[in-house]
């Protein structure tokens, strides 16, 4: 049971197991285990970003492609929900719809990419995303009439997932489980789907070959297996799976922007979760995922306390700004390509061998 | 016993390199397609005098990063960091010499101007020289790591500029007698466009005479076609590469400075936004190759300048849709480096 859920990949690592247990009860019992809506928040952006790094790990970790443009099918998907919702009304059809509407959007464009460039070389990808997604970006915030802009749009949700929406009289352990719980529990499901679907794909026999390229890809073409094959498939993949992250992110916040789902920002976290939990292993996701965010939350609030306390320094007050940092997380991020490249899930993994 | 007959003292004639003209051509027919459709010739002088001007300074910060990838294969993301850190240093000097920037003499205005690119370029000379000795250096063959330690050190760049030269927007002005625009008959061409298209010009010329008629250039170009050959005759590389790492990190510099007298604001984002418009050109030149770069500037330059005046909403997707036309004429890019 264990064995196909997990697809025959487990953690390999006690220490590393401890974790991801204590991240998978953390976020199953987040709505009872943390009150408030900030912690909630919290929990669910955690559970999106978990699904949308393992995505972004497909192609970096496993198949060796660097992506500038995941955002922009993060952001199809979140704009495929929202303006739906926006345009025809709260309805379960509507959000499926969207879904399925934003997913052949991503999935063809992705094509289109991967087939100009991929075919050529692989660097050529890199450059090209990031234009691509440069263009996206500056066409959504372009299109005001339709997308909202630099506001973006702000829809609501079917009843069932909004605030108001009681499922039961009485609370459960103390808790009143409304709409936005139920919500909640959507994206954790979700979450929880896609992310042992991407387990199954990793570990399957197409997975293996995505490996072998990574590793060497004139090897792999010389076995026989089509390289630009693979990776347009790989890329594919990634890319539906980073717009169903995107519809999940809408479906939450009842609102899409550039700022959440299309920015450069959001894209160097990616970045940043993938290299910090381990490139090439989607557990390095979840690690990754969760360390960040509850990290970001915190990690601001602290560098405002160093920020005040090293007031009259010369220089130190204005590095340790709030508003710096990314400069830590650009040297974090620096050091860690350097000498940690196997991330987090790797180290421990490394040790238990 | 007979010598041998000595070999003929006239080898045939070595054959002759044969000039791929065709890409020359592009950048004509696209101005000359954007005639009809632009309607007044007036306005399409100037919208094609600004594209040249905008092509030449987007080759002089494309340009290095081309060579820097042709010679050693190194992807630099953090060249976007050379723009910007160009720009505020010479941000810096204007301030400090601003007497010289707002009195009305062109002489006085362009040794300001001299003075600050100098400093610019010297800096991100450095800047650059440094940046390829702890970035880059660990990294050397690595391409998904080139990526990764180079997109790093952009993000690390640009918020040192944050601490150092604060966040907000800045006025960056241009000197007063490089304000405003001549008029040649009916046509008004701002006077810093030409100065623009002047140094472009100057440093495409002063690239190529370097590259075709001295022994360092012809080292750069045997290194572009097979590094492993050139050391093996005994050069230094590496020593030639981070040479070409910081010249062509000190033209980013130069056109930082361009590009931000041309915008007349300046932010710590500043090299992001030119950095797309770069890739698409090396891309499209073909990477590695500067005169595909020359090319590739111009076209994309033509393309932004006549799709702002004609559908503003999609200026950036218009060079997205020439990449890939050219990309699908042909796959390399318009001058295709040989090995790669």
């Amino acid at each position: 049971m264990l064995n196909t859920l997990l697809s025959g990949d487990y953690p390999r690592s006690r220490v590393l197991t401890g974790i991801l247990l204590a991240i998978l009860l953390g976020l199953a019992f987040a709505p009872f285990l943390f009150p408030g809506a900030a912690a909630i928040n919290t929990a669910a952006k955690v559970c999106i970003f978990i699904v949308l790094v393992a995505s972004y790990d497909l192609l970096l970790g496993y198949t060796g492609i660097v992506s500038f443009a995941h955002t922009m099918f993060f952001g199809i998907g979140g704009y495929g929900v929202g303006l739906g919702l926006y345009a025809f009304g709260a309805s379960w059809g509507v959000i499926a719809l969207g879904i399925l509407l934003a997913l052949l959007v991503g999935v063809v464009l992705a094509f289109l990419i991967g087939l100009l460039s991929l075919r050529v070389r692989a660097i050529f990808y890199a450059m090209i995303t990031l234009a691509v997604a440069s263009a996206f970006l500056i066409l959504a915030t372009q299109f005001s009439e339709y997308t909202g802009g630099e506001d973006g749009r702000s829809f609501s949700v079917p009843p069932a997932l909004r605030p108001g929406f009681r499922l039961f009289e009485t609370p459960v352990f103390g808790t009143v489980i409304n709409g936005r719980i139920l919500a909640y529990y959507l994206v954790f499901a979700a979450a929880v789907t896609l992310f042992l679907l991407a387990l199954r794909v990793v570990n399957s026999p197409f997975g293996r070959v995505l490996q072998a390229i990574r590793e060497n890809d004139m090897r792999a073409e010389a076995l026989g297996y089509r390289v630009v094959y693979y990776r347009t498939v790989a890329n594919c993949l990634a890319a539906g799976m980073a717009v169903l992250a995107g519809a999940m992110s809408a479906i939450w916040l009842r609102y899409t922007g550039p700022d959440t789902t299309l920015s450069f920002a959001i894209m160097l976290d990616i970045l940043l979760m993938v290299v910090i939990g381990g490139m090439g292993t989607l557990y390095g996701a979840v690690v990754g995922a969760t360390l960040f965010i509850v990290a970001q939350n915190y990690l601001q609030k602290l560098m405002g306390t160093a920020s005040a306390a090293t007031e009259g320094l010369p220089l130190l007050p204005k590095l340790l700004h709030p508003d710096r940092w990314l400069l830590l997380l650009g040297i974090l991020f620096v050091l860690s390509v350097y000498f940690f490249p196997t991330g987090i899930v790797g180290r421990l993994r490394g040790k238990s061998r | 016993m007979t010598v041998a007959p000595a070999p003929a003292t006239t080898p045939e004639a070595l054959p002759a390199i044969k000039h791929d003209y065709l890409p020359i051509l592009l950048p004509v027919a696209l101005s000359a397609l954007a005639l009809p459709f632009v309607g007044n010739p007036i306005t399409w002088v100037t919208l094609t005098v600004a594209a040249l001007a905008m092509g030449m300074m987007i080759f002089v910060i494309a340009s290095g990063l081309t060579l820097v990838f042709g010679l050693m294969d190194v992807l630099n993301f953090g060249h976007g960091a050379f723009i910007a850190v160009g720009a505020y240093l010479a941000l810096s000097v204007l301030g400090l010499l601003s007497g010289w920037v707002q009195v009305d003499s062109l002489g006085w205005n362009l040794m300001a101007l001299g003075l600050a690119v100098s400093v610019a370029m010297i800096g991100t000379g450095l800047l650059g020289w440094a940046f390829e000795r702890v970035i880059v250096k660990p990294v050397y063959g690595q391409h998904l790591k080139q990526i990764l330690i180079t997109m790093g050190g952009l993000i690390v760049a640009e918020q040192l500029i944050h601490v150092i030269w604060g966040g907000d927007q800045k006025a960056m002005a241009l000197p007063t007698a490089l304000r405003g625009a001549v008029l040649i008959g009916d046509v008004a061409i701002e006077k810093f466009r030409i100065l623009a298209v002047a140094v472009g010009f100057v440093v495409f010329a002063a690239m190529l005479l370097v590259l075709n008629r001295t022994r360092i250039g012809l080292l750069i170009r045997a290194g572009v076609e097979n590094a492993e050959m050139v050391e093996a005759l005994g050069y230094r590389i590496r020593r030639l590469f981070v040479g070409v790492f910081a010249v062509g990190s000190a033209l980013a510099g130069l056109g930082g400075v361009m590009w931000a007298l041309y915008r007349e604001t300046l932010t710590a984002a500043i090299g992001g936004d030119v950095m797309v418009l770069v890739f698409i050109v090396i891309i499209i030149g073909g990477l590695g190759s500067v005169g595909g770069c020359f090319i590739g500037a111009i076209l994309v330059a033509m393309m932004a300048n006549y799709t702002a005046f004609l559908l503003p909403k999609v200026a950036l997707a218009s060079n997205i849709l020439l990449m890939v036309a050219i990309l699908m004429w042909r796959p390399q890019g318009l001058y295709p480096v040989a090995k790669r």
